[in-house]
């Protein structure tokens, strides 16, 4: 097979090497030049202009009508509704200018193809007219600009005082949702504290403890390895035994930043992490809530990107990210709206973190107060909601070589956890 | 100057001094056209493998097992990880090896000196390492792509932690560092050359040649080398911050994170600081990309119209606007980072004022063709190309810089729509239309001009086919980088049938285009050999170069560098017999400049 390939390649080769000797003797003959192309290819060249520009514009005039909002359905957020509408102004503009300038560029191309009677036109400038395409091109943008950033600070504003506070913490690759209960707040959280059972880094009295008491252990462990190391018991290269020790060293050191970082908050703050609940299974949203979400990541940039609520922010190490949007359509709405049973919401990753990228994803539902609840209390009637996603959800988390030790211990369904620790 | 022309007659050059390591600046620019050549064969078939997987997901392929073979495509079935490595390699040799090596490199240096009258760049020697600095550093991308745990895969961008770890992504091991280096190495080279080219513009331009008469060309290449000069080096400062951050465990980039199940201890950082570096750099390399193209096609559409180029003031005007406001319009990349909101209105202004200088150079070009009389040459070819790219890809801009559409719409496929057409497709286009257009000043031979207009079409045809559906799929929400799109399974069944769809047609359209470059490949290289010997002015130009002879001398002019009289535009000017007046003809009595 590979073989026929090659000679099917050579024999190519040979044979366009041979047309091409037949084309320069042939022209060497006729006394053609290459750089004068004679009237009648000018003349196919300016006419494909013109079909080229045809069946561009029919094309794209079809896509639209085929994919014309790329599949997605109507927005179902109330900043959502604002952005379509956006997004409709400019459409306007750059379609007209799309269509008007690539029509003169190729009719022009067309009609003023090459001649040999005519003269070219001499017109090096004209000031009237270059006015005239900075003063238009300006004034439309400044229509674009006005109302872009109008929609936009409605978009970044702060969110109003009863906004529901609700954390999406990423990692490679997968989401965990924190839902600050019913004190809307969210238990501090930092990334020294997490391990199998706080994977989150929550910081409650109980979590630190554990944590302290979990770091003495790995010293104790790896203290006891370079015990054996040093009488012999134990055979390590260099380069282990130096880990060891600089693994003693730094659990130390970072032990030392949680002690410092417990007398710091003090009691005051760990309270606020008793009502919290985690899901890893779904985000749940209550239609006409207006929501507060705080991005947080655990190991490298990650993007919480919601398509059909119009709202996207990237999840950055070591900072909190804040995006809000209130749903206005309930996921069975959707469905009746979109004649698509099986329709779901998404939380999307989209930003570049690893090779399961494009794995990385949460299923959102949005519903009623009472089926909120429902969700809550209740694993079964989640499973109702989202039906299938939910299930490959599972399947993949299972697949997910990465932080296998950390995740351990991390339900999949809805877990109470402020109420263990305190 | 005489001197250094009479000597450079008699001296007999060796082999290696002629063809290897030459300090003449037209054999430096080929020798940048043929590495950007061979690296761009590389990066479209990076490019068609990962196409094979995007258009027909998860199928076995004997052409990914040919390939990649067993380790990155085990039964012909692409690895994830390697597919995000062909994303990533792909990327950074078009951006940076292709349209700014490939692109400043060849034509600054074959038209610089040519076009402002000088005998060669002020200074041979930085010109020859800038060359062979941009071989190492092509050299070491490529090698990259063979090493055991894959080549950089966090994109072309580079984004931190992701690029720093191993643990995160095999790429960003071994991979990365090799990416880091090629850069630093990419980035010296880059910056002897557009310092060469500055120094040039402006100390050696013959007698009369005001920088009002200077050919768009040579305005475009010396602004591009301004702003490579301005940006260059802050990437290259981003790029050492974060070698120190793999290699020497400082935190510029890392704050509070666990890579693997290591805690790191590194902290205080912040990864948006890297995009900011990265952007500062980043935004002005569009331009880097662009300008060259746009004052290449400049050029060609006056010479093949027969007309002078419209607003040749307002397009010097248009070039320093684009230039100046290039470096202050990073953050519209950064919307959605976290970055204050504030900032993200004020990027969105100054982002938008861009599309007024663009506004004014389409229009200009509109006008230059207006009652033109247009010869089809190839390279005329592309340069509508060229313009109906600029403004395809250009109006989109107008949506990705307005923040609050940008949210939606950000990383997914229609930016990689956007910046193809707007940046990739223009810039390309615009190499092809100079490649045509002064192959005979480079070979002293002629392309075939068939061949070339089959080229064209099956290109524009093929690139539009490419890149124009992305903008559905994108509109859609598809992210960009994904393996695949089966989590839509899980949610939308009806768009993922759509986006499955139209990813096969784009496959189809990028193979058929890939498959169209070989017909460009064999006409250069055959017409290298074998092309129709040249005349010395073959388009009836009126630049500079033209009246160089065919056969390259040392120094460029045998005898005294011509003086320069007018404009390089006087096509078709009334009062002349012919429709070109060389810029070295004098100014007849009675006659106005233009």
């Amino acid at each position: 097979m590979k073989l026929i390939v090659l000679a099917v390649i050579v024999l190519t080769v040979i044979a366009v090497a041979q047309l091409m000797r037949v084309y320069e003797l042939s022209s060497k003959l006729r006394g053609h030049r290459e750089e004068d192309i004679n009237l009648k290819t000018n003349n196919i060249n300016a006419g494909l202009m013109l079909v080229f520009i045809t069946v561009f514009f029919g094309s794209t005039l079809y896509m639209l009508w085929l994919y014309g909002n790329g599949g997605l359905p109507e927005a179902a957020s109330e900043h959502g509704v604002d952005v379509d509408w956006l997004y409709g102004v400019n459409w306007i503009i750059v379609f007209t200018v799309f269509f008007v300038t690539n029509s003169l560029l190729f009719f022009f191309a067309y009609k003023y193809s090459y001649h040999p009677e005519r003269k070219a036109y001499y017109f090096p400038h004209d000031n009237k007219l270059e006015m005239i395409w900075t003063v238009v091109p300006a004034a439309a943008l400044a229509v674009i600009i006005i109302l872009g950033l109008m929609t936009w600070n409605k978009i970044t504003g702060a969110p109003s005082d009863d906004a529901v506070v609700v954390e999406l913490y990423a990692k490679q690759f997968d989401w965990t949702v924190r839902y600050s209960g019913e004190d809307n707040q969210l238990g501090y959280a930092d990334y020294k504290l997490v391990n199998g059972e706080n994977p989150l880094g929550v910081i409650t009295s109980d979590n630190i403890d554990k944590r302290i008491a979990e770091i003495d252990d790995l010293i104790e462990q790896n203290q006891t390895r370079l015990d054996g190391i040093a009488n012999g018991t134990n055979i390590a290269s260099a380069a282990n035994e130096y880990k060891l020790q600089h693994d003693i060293e730094k659990m130390g050191r970072i032990k030392q930043r949680i002690i410092k970082m417990a007398e710091a908050y003090n009691d005051s703050i760990y309270s606020k992490a008793n009502d919290d609940f985690t899901s890893k299974s779904a985000l749940f949203l209550i239609k006409g809530k207006e929501y507060q979400f705080v991005l947080r990541s655990r190991d490298v940039l990650h993007s919480a990107y919601f398509p059909h609520f119009r709202a996207q922010m990237n999840c950055v190490p070591g900072m909190r990210t804040t995006i809000k949007f209130t749903p206005t359509i309930t996921t069975q709405e959707m469905r009746e709206k979109t004649g698509n049973k099986d329709f779901s919401y998404i939380l999307l990753c989209n930003k570049i973190c690893g090779v399961s990228h494009s794995n990385m994803f949460l299923p959102v539902i949005v519903g009623s107060e009472e089926e909120f609840q429902a969700w809550r209390n209740d694993g079964v009637s989640t499973a109702m909601i989202v039906s299938s996603a939910v299930e490959v959800a599972e399947e993949l988390e299972v697949e997910e070589p990465a932080m296998e030790a950390q995740a351990e211990g991390e339900e999949a369904v809805v877990e109470g956890e402020g109420g263990d620790h305190n | 100057m005489a001197a250094t022309a009479a000597h450079g007659h008699h001296h007999k050059e060796s082999f290696i001094t002629k063809y290897i390591f030459s300090q003449d600046h037209k054999m430096i620019g080929k020798q940048f056209l043929v590495t950007a050549i061979v690296m761009a064969v590389v990066a479209v078939i990076l490019s068609v493998l990962f196409r094979i997987q995007l258009g027909w997901p998860g199928e076995s392929n004997s052409v990914l097992s040919f390939f990649l073979g067993d380790t990155w495509a085990p039964n012909g079935v692409l690895d994830r990880g390697m597919y995000l490595g062909l994303v990533t390699i792909h990327g950074t040799i078009m951006v940076f090896f292709v349209l700014t090596g490939g692109l400043s490199g060849t034509f600054s240096n074959l038209l610089i000196p040519l076009q402002v009258g000088a005998r060669d760049m002020a200074s041979g020697l930085l010109n020859m390492i800038s060359y062979w600095l941009f071989f190492l550093s092509s050299a070491l991308m490529l090698y990259s792509l063979f090493i055991e745990t894959g080549p950089a895969s966090a994109g072309w961008t580079i984004y931190p932690p992701l690029s720093i770890y191993e643990e995160a992504i095999g790429g960003s091991g071994q991979g990365m560092t090799l990416w880091l280096l090629s850069m630093t190495v990419f980035i010296a080279s880059s910056l002897l050359g557009s310092l060469n080219y500055i120094v040039t513009v402006l100390n050696l331009r013959t007698k009369g040649m005001k920088m009002t008469r200077l050919p768009l060309t040579v305005w475009a290449f010396f602004i591009t080398a301004v702003i490579g000069v301005l940006s260059f080096p802050v990437l290259v400062s981003a790029v050492v911050l974060m070698m120190m951050d793999r290699l020497l465990g400082t935190s510029f980039y890392i704050n509070d994170a666990i890579v693997g199940t290591e805690l790191l201890e590194q902290s205080g950082g912040s990864p948006i600081l890297f995009e900011h570096l990265f952007w500062f750099l980043g935004h002005p390399e569009v331009y880097i990309v662009l300008l060259p193209a746009l004052g290449l096609t400049s050029e060609i559409v006056s010479t093949n119209s027969r007309k002078p180029i419209f607003g040749y003031r307002a397009m010097i005007g248009s070039i320093l606007a684009i230039a100046f406001l290039s470096f202050i319009v990073w953050g519209h990349h950064m919307f959605v980072t976290g970055m204050n909101p504030f900032l993200g209105g004020v990027f969105v202004f100054t982002t938008l004022l861009i599309a007024i200088p663009s506004a004014v150079k389409v229009f200009n070009y509109l006008t230059t063709l207006w009652k033109g009389n247009i010869k089809y040459t190839p390279a005329m070819l592309f340069s509508v190309g060229l313009v109906s790219s600029f403004i395809t890809g250009g109006i989109t801009g107008v949506i990705l810089a307005d923040s609050a559409l940008d949210i939606q719409v950000h990383d997914t496929y229609f930016v990689v729509a956007h910046f193809h057409i707007v940046m990739g497709l223009s810039a390309i286009f615009g190499m092809f239309a100079g490649v045509y257009h002064w192959f005979p000043k480079m070979y002293g031979k002629m392309m075939n001009s068939k061949l070339g207009m089959v080229h064209f079409w099956i290109t524009l045809v093929g690139a539009y086919g490419v890149f124009f559906p992305m903008h559905f799929i994108g509109i859609g929400g598809a992210p960009r980088r994904y393996y695949d799109y089966s989590v839509w399974e899980n949610f939308d069944t009806n768009q993922y049938e759509m986006i499955l769809d139209l990813n096969q047609v784009i496959s189809v359209f990028a193979i058929i285009a890939a498959l169209g470059q070989i017909i460009f490949i064999f006409n250069f290289f055959y017409s290298i050999r074998r092309g129709q010997v040249a005349v010395q002015n073959p388009w009836k130009g009126n630049a500079l170069e033209w009246t160089t002879p065919v056969e390259h001398v040392h120094g460029n002019w045998p005898g005294e560098v011509p003086e320069v009289h007018r404009w390089p535009y006087d096509y078709s000017k009334p009062g002349f017999e012919e429709d070109f007046v060389p810029q070295t003809t004098p100014i007849g009595a009675g006659e106005e400049e233009h």
